[in-house]
């Protein structure tokens, strides 16, 4: 995606350059106008990191590290941060309090029209706060960021099972993966076999659920099965389902933003990070090393929080529509 | 057997499925927030015309297809094939009707058209956008009604019939666009 916000001038036109960039200047002050009357201190992270992320789904840009012949403790590459969650938890477990963020992030997807290999993120953490806290966070700063119009109606909140239940009519936690593949060859044509129940979930959400989500009002989706739980907190649901505590925001169809009650065990995350490389063996993808900075921060102890990622190319295009 | 990972999926690609030649006229990579990434793909059958949408998971490989365009020159009809030749080799290839189809109406001798081949064999004939054929039967021409809308169907020498203006005598020689079957102007 070539973005059409003002973040790129290839993008830009002479006619259009001082319309777009005010806008997208108008947007981020308002961001930082929010957080500094929370009292919510912005801070400026390392954009390259010694440690690639574990997650199967994403996979950093790595660069050749230009100081590996001058220091005989550098590594030969460095990456570049898929976003700046660890080092923002390194901060928090500093004792930095309620901390955000306006930074570019990089992944290696597959360019569409909405993915970029480079984006800006904003992201925060707040420390004390509950998923249910976030929520309501996030509703405040979308409430002064977004025309009101797009607000209108409020906030929806809809769990993981009821979105299936609504627009597909299944249960996605009583279905087996064999019984959900068997549903999921119904309604799509593909051709492939996975015995990953999350695939066959992943596959009818992206495809059956999410181009539905949050075209009267933004739509919280709330938890998601504990299997994609990230690097959020477990619980049980009313149903007694494992569920995530974690959150995807749509807006008309659109992910925007992914938050989380964060997950603060250290050997929690040993364990979530040795299943991400089970996953990428399985996958036929290289295992990753473990960002040792952010185990060190999180033996140290990393206060209760939660934390949320919100994509600031696409805010801008739904601001706009 | 070659084959393509999704991640060089790109739209003309050319793929196996079901055993048909297939054309990929759309990529999107669809992702849901933090899951597993497909590749959503509008396919086109080359064999049948058929489009439709088809899902892989990302890092799937796909059979590629033995696919590509040439330019080649028609030759002549036999009544069951026609015969196109590569102007640099001076290979002569037959053509089924199922490979011509509808291009049949438009061919002429010597014109240069695309033969898209499957495996060395023509899989479908794409005739050029404007050919130049003659008048073998329409009604008498009208004369005085140049200015007027008015059109009759006029029959080419290729059996094609296209509706032409009033004033088109048999004998004479039109354009053709091949795309839309229509009449373009005198040649």
């Amino acid at each position: 995606m070539i973005d059409t916000t003002g973040a790129n001038p290839a993008a830009l036109t002479a006619k259009n350059v001082k319309q777009r960039l005010g806008k997208r200047a108008k947007i981020l002050a308002a961001i930082r106008c929010y957080f500094d009357q929370q009292q919510v201190l912005e801070v400026d992270t390392p954009l390259l990191s010694d440690y690639p992320v574990t997650d199967p789904q994403l996979d950093n840009i790595k660069v050749e590290n230009p100081t590996v012949n001058y220091q005989s403790t550098s590594q030969p590459w460095l990456y570049l941060t898929t976003s700046p969650e660890y080092a923002m938890k390194q901060l928090l477990s500093l004792g930095s309090g309620s901390i955000y963020q306006i930074s570019k992030s990089f992944r290696q997807d597959a360019p569409g029209p909405k993915h970029s290999i480079e984006f800006t993120l904003l992201e925060w953490y707040r420390v004390g706060f509950k998923i249910t806290d976030l929520i309501d966070d996030v509703t405040a700063l979308l409430m002064t960021l977004m025309p009101t119009g797009l607000m209108a109606n409020g906030v929806e909140i809809l769990s993981y099972r009821e979105a299936f239940l609504r627009h597909l009519s299944i249960d996605p936690f009583s279905l087996t993966s064999v019984q959900l593949e068997n549903f999921a060859h119904q309604k799509i044509d593909c051709d492939f076999t996975d015995q990953d129940k999350d695939i066959w979930l992943d596959l009818l959400m992206s495809h059956c659920i999410e181009p539905n989500l949050g075209h009267q009002a933004p739509c919280f989706l709330i938890d998601y099965p504990a299997s994609q739980a990230a690097l959020a907190k477990i619980t049980n649901d009313q149903q007694g389902n494992l569920v995530a505590k974690r959150f995807e925001l749509y807006m008309k169809g659109i992910e925007l933003a992914n938050g989380y009650e964060e997950l603060t065990d250290h050997d929690q995350h040993v364990d979530r990070f040795e299943q991400d490389n089970q996953r990428r063996c399985e996958l036929d993808l290289p295992t990753q090393a473990v960002d040792q900075h952010f185990l060190k921060a999180l033996k140290s102890g990393l206060p209760e929080c939660a934390g949320v990622a919100l994509g600031v190319d696409r805010l801008l295009l739904l601001a706009a529509s | 057997m070659a084959t393509y990972s999704t991640n060089e999926f790109k739209n003309g690609l050319k793929l196996i499925i079901d055993g048909d030649p297939c054309n990929i006229v759309e990529n999107e990579v669809v992702k849901p927030g933090k899951g597993q990434a497909f590749n959503r793909v509008r396919l086109k059958n080359l064999k049948t015309g058929r489009a439709w949408e088809k899902t892989f998971k990302s890092g799937e490989s796909v059979e590629a297809a033995d696919v590509m365009d040439t330019d080649m020159e028609y030759l002549y009809c036999d009544g069951e094939f026609w015969y196109f030749m590569d102007p640099i080799s001076y290979e002569q290839i037959p053509a089924s009707l199922e490979a011509v189809a509808d291009a049949k109406l438009f061919l002429k001798e010597q014109d240069s058209c695309v033969v898209t081949l499957w495996n060395g064999a023509p899989l479908t004939v794409s005739p050029p956008n404007f050919v130049e054929l003659e008048v073998v039967e329409t009604d008498p021409g009208l004369k005085g009604d140049t200015a007027q809308g008015g059109t009759k169907p006029a029959t080419l020498s290729t059996g094609a019939v296209v509706r032409v203006p009033l004033f088109i005598d048999q004998g004479e020689v039109l354009k053709i666009d091949t795309r839309t079957g229509e009449y373009v102007s005198r040649a």
